[in-house]
């Protein structure tokens, strides 16, 4: 069995993982701290993906990227190629999996009361420090669910994928695809293998996250 | 100067803050005041939790906030300890981690923190391997105490630290914070709006209405003052510091010696001889004579002169007499019939019969 759909599925889910925690850490902490007007329009637009077909998301993608697109100049200046490629993968997974990622750290970052962080300020630590002594250890279970439920969202994906990615073997051909790839070749042998690899990896995440969230942290001093 | 220099003015949706007043290097001044005065507000705003729109807050020479120049300090460098209704303990940290909070970022500043020893007036060493989520109200308020003041402050400030916790857990907190207290090397600002609370800690009194002073002095005075709602109320009282002078254990009295005299009191187990105490006489205890009385059964007689007399706004048929004995203020409520029979009027030497006092601290 080529094992490639795998391995690049599992690349493009840690790569989007990462950088949706790298961005939407702050993204959520704004929301859940501003008391700027412009705020729901910001959460309107973050959960925009939920609701909306990946293919139209994927559709407006590739026109924005596409050598047509008005990205287009700025992109062959900077020798870029983002459709058909694994990094207009990964633009479009982090847009689309970003409601849950954020979502989670949101609603961990507004779980906090503010008289925990105004103590931590009288206590003598600035913002940083505020964010790391005390944010970090009582968001860390929000942390923990955005990072699985952005990881198997993007595992999941297909429209997206499929509309910016297309089907090339070994750049975009992620396991959602390659098993729409099998069953269009009436190879429904590997596609049944790669959708049980499928299932049961989903499966064992989600088990562990439950599992995880019941178990509670060590005291520490 | 060492010490804190307060000018606020802001505008909130329910009242208008409007408040000047400086604190000394030491000593604990109790902040009270109808709910919505502004209590809590002013202490944000030296905290730095909260903005004036107008002010300045200076501590010594440093400038903490001053929106004409444009400074304000953040809240983590002002070096301030302070605790509130909820003890805001860490929960992802025990209580030895919640009390290393602070005392790790406060670097080598100099102040009050000798960990040790502070743990033990607050009565918490047993509790350091514990999770904060498992102590009692009473207990956690004391960590939050400890944790304050472990991070070494220069001021401390407590927002009402004792009004969310049930009967058991207010006596325990007071008791420790008038050990802690006592000792304290900075100057303390404390919210209050309860007469005992007050009574029992205070050097210096602000009342605060509507968002502005309305009242600041020694505490001794500001509690007798009879425009005021201390004084005003039901079992308000006048509060004299004194020192006991001996304790008869037969009879269960103790002498305490004060600027107006000596008063024979009821000795509880705090009264022990040369030990500092403060007297509270309420002023329904308190009965007014013009010659001195003889043959009464009433042990406290003190030579004195009427202050001032104010109408007692609970009850119509009473008033409030203030007397002033050898540098002692009492308060005395009578009927207004008395006060016009004797004649009661500012100036006029009285004696003043003290049925029964109790030592508050």
């Amino acid at each position: 069995m080529d094992l490639m759909p795998f391995w690049l599925s599992l690349r493009l889910a840690f790569t989007t993982t990462l950088v949706l925690l790298l961005l939407g850490t702050p993204l959520a902490w704004w929301i859940a701290r501003t008391r700027s007007a412009a705020r729901p329009l910001v959460e309107a637009l973050v959960t925009l993906p939920l609701v909306l077909p990946p293919t139209v998301l994927g559709f407006y993608l590739l026109l924005l990227l596409g050598p047509r697109g008005p990205l287009a100049p700025l992109l062959q200046f900077l020798d870029l190629r983002l459709v058909f490629s694994f990094t207009g993968l990964v633009i479009g997974s982090v847009i689309f999996s970003a409601p849950f990622v954020v979502n989670p750290l949101k609603d961990a970052f507004e779980a906090i009361p503010r008289g925990q962080l105004e103590t931590a300020a009288t206590l003598g630590a600035g913002p940083f420090d505020r964010f790391r002594s005390v944010v970090l250890p009582l968001a860390a279970s929000g942390f923990v669910t955005a990072a699985v439920l952005g990881f198997a969202h993007t595992l999941g994906e297909f429209g997206v994928v499929l509309m910016i990615g297309g089907n090339i073997p070994g750049e975009t051909q992620v396991l959602s695809i390659a098993i729409y790839d099998r069953v269009e070749q009436l190879d429904y042998r590997a596609a049944q293998l790669y959708s049980l690899v499928l299932v049961a990896f989903s499966f064992a995440v989600l088990v562990a996250l439950h599992w995880s969230r019941r178990s509670r942290g060590p005291v520490r001093t | 100067m060492s010490g804190l220099a307060v000018r606020v003015s802001l505008e909130r949706a329910d009242f208008a803050l409007a408040a000047t007043f400086e604190l000394g290097a030491r000593g604990v001044t109790t902040l009270s005041g109808p709910s919505g005065s502004g209590k809590t507000t002013l202490l944000r705003c030296i905290a730095g939790l909260e903005r004036p729109r107008e002010g300045a807050i200076a501590w010594g020479g440093e400038t903490w906030c001053d929106t004409v120049r444009g400074v304000e300090v953040p809240t983590h460098l002002r070096a301030i300890g302070y605790v509130t209704q909820e003890a805001h303990l860490f929960p992802h940290l025990s209580v030895q981690g919640n009390l290393d909070y602070g005392a790790k970022r406060a670097g080598s500043r100099a102040g009050a923190a000798d960990a040790g020893r502070l743990a033990s007036d607050l009565g918490i060493t047993s509790l350091l391997g514990r999770r904060a989520e498992h102590l009692s109200g009473g207990e956690r308020q004391r960590v939050a105490i400890g944790r304050a003041l472990l991070a070494r402050p220069r001021l401390l400030l407590l927002d009402e630290p004792v009004s969310a916790l049930d009967e058991a857990g207010t006596a325990e907190v007071l008791d420790t914070l008038e050990r802690v207290l006592a000792s304290l090397p900075i100057p303390c600002l404390y919210v209050s709006h309860d007469l005992r609370e007050a009574a029992r800690l205070a050097d210096r009194m602000i009342w605060l209405e509507s968002g502005r002073i309305a009242a600041d002095g020694p505490a001794l005075q500001v509690m007798s003052d009879p425009r005021l709602p201390f004084a005003q109320a039901e079992d308000a009282g006048s509060v004299i510091d004194g020192r006991v002078e001996s304790v008869d254990l037969r009879l269960g009295l103790a002498r305490v010696a004060c600027d107006g005299g000596g008063l024979w009191i009821a000795a509880g187990p705090t009264a022990l001889p040369g030990r500092p105490v403060r007297v509270c006489i309420r002023a329904r205890d308190v009965s007014l004579a013009l010659c001195r009385p003889e043959k009464i059964s009433v042990l406290n007689v003190l030579e004195g002169r009427v202050l001032d007399v104010a109408e007692a706004r609970d009850v119509p048929s009473q008033a409030l007499v203030r007397v002033e004995a050898g540098g002692c203020l009492l308060l005395s409520r009578v009927t207004r019939k008395s006060v016009a029979e004797l004649g009661l009027v500012p100036g006029l030497p009285v004696w003043a019969l003290v049925k029964s006092a109790a030592i508050v601290r």
